[in-house]
């Protein structure tokens, strides 16, 4: 009888866990430093406050979020949540978080960024954009100090930053006037400041005017004023930086974005003086930088789509988004955490102003780069400006013959994904 | 003598060892004889209904139905997905387009011209691997030849010398690719080298034919060791009395080369040449990791393109790398089967 007992009493626990143990969520998560950390550890709040909840962060390298979510999606075997940066791309997944959230609350929030997650008649409430980016340059202030050349003010041009970084780089024996990280992205905004349209007038992507930013670019890689590893040593669409380039004090001007700041912050420290300049103006007019970064998305295939949106909508909270915004030193894409200002947890004050002059720097984003972000053909375009660029670079194709190829190659791309 | 007879008169032992062995073989029948019974009765079944013949199938069926979904299936979905479109990886979701990979691969101008095509860098991809294949395969077999006859002669600390070119083949891809990578990059050891003896550095890496031959380079060096130890043991397998004849005959070194090991050899580096060949056209990873494909498309090889458009790029074009994946495997059935014939009409003299 006792036995009895005891079989139907581990029964009964072993069924009341069962529902328990169904309610577990399992985030796929990367890092630029230290996000799916202070995720894990904010989400501890969560999971205290709902019983039963068991959120699994799942760090993984941002490779796999590239390539391997996708087909885990498309299999019916993807995560309940990721953070991701294929913002619209991805859209055909995703779980319409309205039905859970309070929209005029996210609204007030996240602004247009939550545009960046809607493609055509799905305009519902995706994505948390846990974390804004801005591209734009660094630059290296000793090495001006040193050569005894004055930086470029505001309102300068490429054209202008191009002749002071060589005449820097000339007088003081550095190796490499200028650099743009090995991406479509980063591109993104010197091209719309050269006159780069992104976008024809029915609204698909395109290349039209993007002929002007390419001709000076492989110019200024021919003549060195670009550092031609950077562009000219990777195949494919393959991406790469040139940060430990400035890091070692090899290069001038460093045209990156706004996530190297703490990178720039531990490893520069005090051997040299840096300094964030925002993005130069074009010939077109605009000094636009290109915006970006990632979010946090919830997928249809969940199990506990319930649970999916309460945790995404716990992290979308003021306090919280501010918390992890100041730990991550990341800029805020929550209007009211920008608003407030962030206190950058263990920011150097060199940091602290870089990220202020970027989030300043917010302000110069061209449309056509806010658009672009968040335009659910750009992976395709980022792909395509890298590889055929390159190959005007190393001379395999003309200026004119890359562009008129970036134009095929995006049609059958569009032709191809409808 | 006395140990034969002693043998002899101690008969008992071996008897006895015999007979371990014996009630060890009892042993394990009588273990397994109750599983033979229990298996017998569906044979005698299953014999009794198909008839012997057809009972060989049913032995190898678990073989073909691991060989076929291994094998066989992605084989069929390779075609399946060569002959449809989209990006998505779901076959079901697909549109049938017929033979439009192989039309958009095969629609070129000039076929020696690759910007005239309209996938201009599969037909670079396809060029670039021609002649890497062409420089490697031709450099590798001959250094391989060159070391295995060095190594074959009584040289002091051969053992040493074998497990040096060897050595390389144990390495992983990747770890070949970033050894090389460190010591021919831009602040890499060559160049600290040759600044040091005033010579000055050079960015090989970024500049594509440099690049290329890098790659090539690096391939021999990957891969040699295998070969030479092939080569090795087909020189080890000619008779010695051959050349002992040859030598009495006062053949110099160069006609005993030419008229003795070179035939003798034929059938084994024929065997080297096809491998090198079929593993030249596969070349991906360590080259990839070496310079990722670049400059530009200067190190871009099938497989790469095959890899970019499926997997790496947006929108995935699967059916587009199907195809060409499906290209591919016909040319190394094509040196296969060369392989095949030439082996025959070897064999038959």
């Amino acid at each position: 009888m006792t036995q009895l007992k005891l079989l139907g009493t581990t029964a009964l626990v072993l069924g009341l866990a069962a529902p328990a143990m169904a309610q577990e969520i399992r985030f796929m998560c990367y890092s630029d430093g230290n996000e799916c950390e202070v995720y894990d550890d904010v989400l501890t709040r969560f999971e205290a406050a709902n019983p039963g909840v068991d959120v699994i962060v799942d760090v993984v390298p941002y490779q796999a979020i590239l390539e391997n979510l996708p087909v885990q999606l498309a299999a019916g075997t993807g995560p309940d949540i990721a953070k991701v940066t294929d913002l619209g791309g991805l859209n055909q997944y995703y779980l319409d978080l309205t039905p859970h959230i309070d929209t005029g609350y996210w609204d007030a929030s996240f602004g247009g960024t939550l545009d960046w997650y809607r493609v055509g008649d799905r305009q519902g409430y995706y994505g948390l954009h846990s974390q804004l980016t801005i591209t734009g340059a660094f630059a290296n202030a000793t090495l001006f100090e040193q050569a005894g050349i004055e930086m470029p003010g505001d309102g300068a041009t490429w054209e202008d930053w191009a002749a002071a970084s060589r005449a820097v780089a000339e007088a003081t024996g550095t190796p490499f006037p200028m650099a743009i990280d090995r991406s479509g992205h980063r591109v993104a905004g010197p091209a719309i400041s050269y006159g780069a349209q992104y976008f024809d007038a029915e609204g698909n992507g395109s290349f039209a005017g993007f002929e002007p930013f390419a001709a000076a670019f492989v110019g200024w890689n021919e003549d060195g004023t670009f550092a031609r590893d950077v562009w000219a040593s990777q195949g494919g669409a393959t991406y790469q930086d040139a940060a430990q380039e400035f890091i070692n004090g090899q290069l001038v001007f460093y045209y990156s974005g706004s996530w190297q700041v703490g990178r720039m912050d531990s490893q520069v420290g005090d051997l040299f003086d840096w300094q964030v300049v925002g993005s130069p103006c074009g010939p077109a007019g605009a000094c636009s930088g290109m915006p970006g970064g990632a979010g946090i998305v919830g997928f249809e295939q969940s199990q506990n789509p319930e649970i999916v949106a309460a945790v995404i909508d716990f992290l979308a909270q003021e306090d919280v988004y501010a918390e992890v915004a100041a730990r991550t030193r990341n800029l805020p894409a929550h209007l009211g955490v920008a608003a407030a200002g962030v206190e950058f947890e263990g920011a150097s004050p060199a940091a602290q102003a870089a990220l202020n002059a970027f989030a300043g720097d917010l302000a110069n984003v061209s449309p056509i780069a806010f658009a672009y972000q968040g335009y659910a053909g750009n992976r395709a375009m980022f792909g395509i400006t890298v590889e055929r660029l390159s190959q005007a670079i190393v001379g395999e194709l003309s200026v004119e013959d890359a562009v008129a190829r970036m134009g095929e190659d995006l049609a059958a791309a569009m032709a191809e994904s409808r | 003598m006395a140990e034969t007879t002693g043998q002899g008169a101690n008969a008992p032992a071996p008897t006895h060892g015999r007979d371990s062995g014996a009630s060890r073989d009892g042993l394990a029948l009588r273990l397994i004889s109750p599983v033979m019974r229990l298996v017998e009765i569906p044979m005698l079944f299953l014999q009794r209904l198909l008839g012997i013949n057809r009972l060989a199938w049913v032995f190898l069926l678990p073989n073909l139905v691991l060989f076929g979904l291994f094998a066989f299936l992605p084989v069929i979905l390779n075609i399946a997905y060569a002959a449809t479109g989209g990006d998505n990886v779901l076959l079901a979701d697909r549109p049938y387009v017929g033979a439009r990979n192989f039309v958009t691969l095969g629609d070129c101008a000039s076929y020696l011209d690759p910007n005239s095509c309209r996938e201009d860098k599969f037909w670079r991809a396809v060029w670039n691997t021609a002649w890497f294949v062409t420089l490697q395969v031709g450099i590798m077999v001959g250094f391989s030849l060159l070391t295995a006859i060095v190594l074959n002669r009584e040289i002091r600390a051969r053992g040493f010398f074998r497990a040096v070119f060897f050595f390389p083949v144990l390495l992983s891809p990747v770890v070949v690719a970033l050894i090389w990578k460190w010591i021919l990059q831009r602040e890499g050891v060559l160049n600290a080298f040759l600044d040091w003896t005033g010579v000055g550095g050079y960015n090989w890496l970024v500049d594509a034919d440099w690049a290329f031959g890098w790659s090539v380079f690096l391939s021999v060096w990957a891969h040699m060791g295998f070969y030479t130890l092939i080569l090795l043991a087909g020189l080890q397998a000619i008779p010695r009395d051959v050349y002992e004849a040859a030598t009495m005959d006062r053949a110099s070194p160069w006609r005993v080369f030419r008229r003795i090991t070179l035939p003798l050899l034929s059938p084994t580096m024929l065997v080297v040449l096809v491998l090198a060949l079929i593993k030249g056209v596969q070349t991906f990873d360590e080259v990839y990791a070496f310079t990722g494909g670049g400059p530009g498309t200067a190190t871009t090889f099938i497989i790469q393109y095959i890899y970019e458009e499926g997997f790496a790029g947006a929108p995935r074009l699967f059916g587009l790398a199907a195809a060409a994946s499906l290209l591919v495997a016909g040319v190394l059935v094509v040196l296969t089967l060369v392989q095949l014939w030439l082996n025959r009409r070897s064999a038959d003299g």
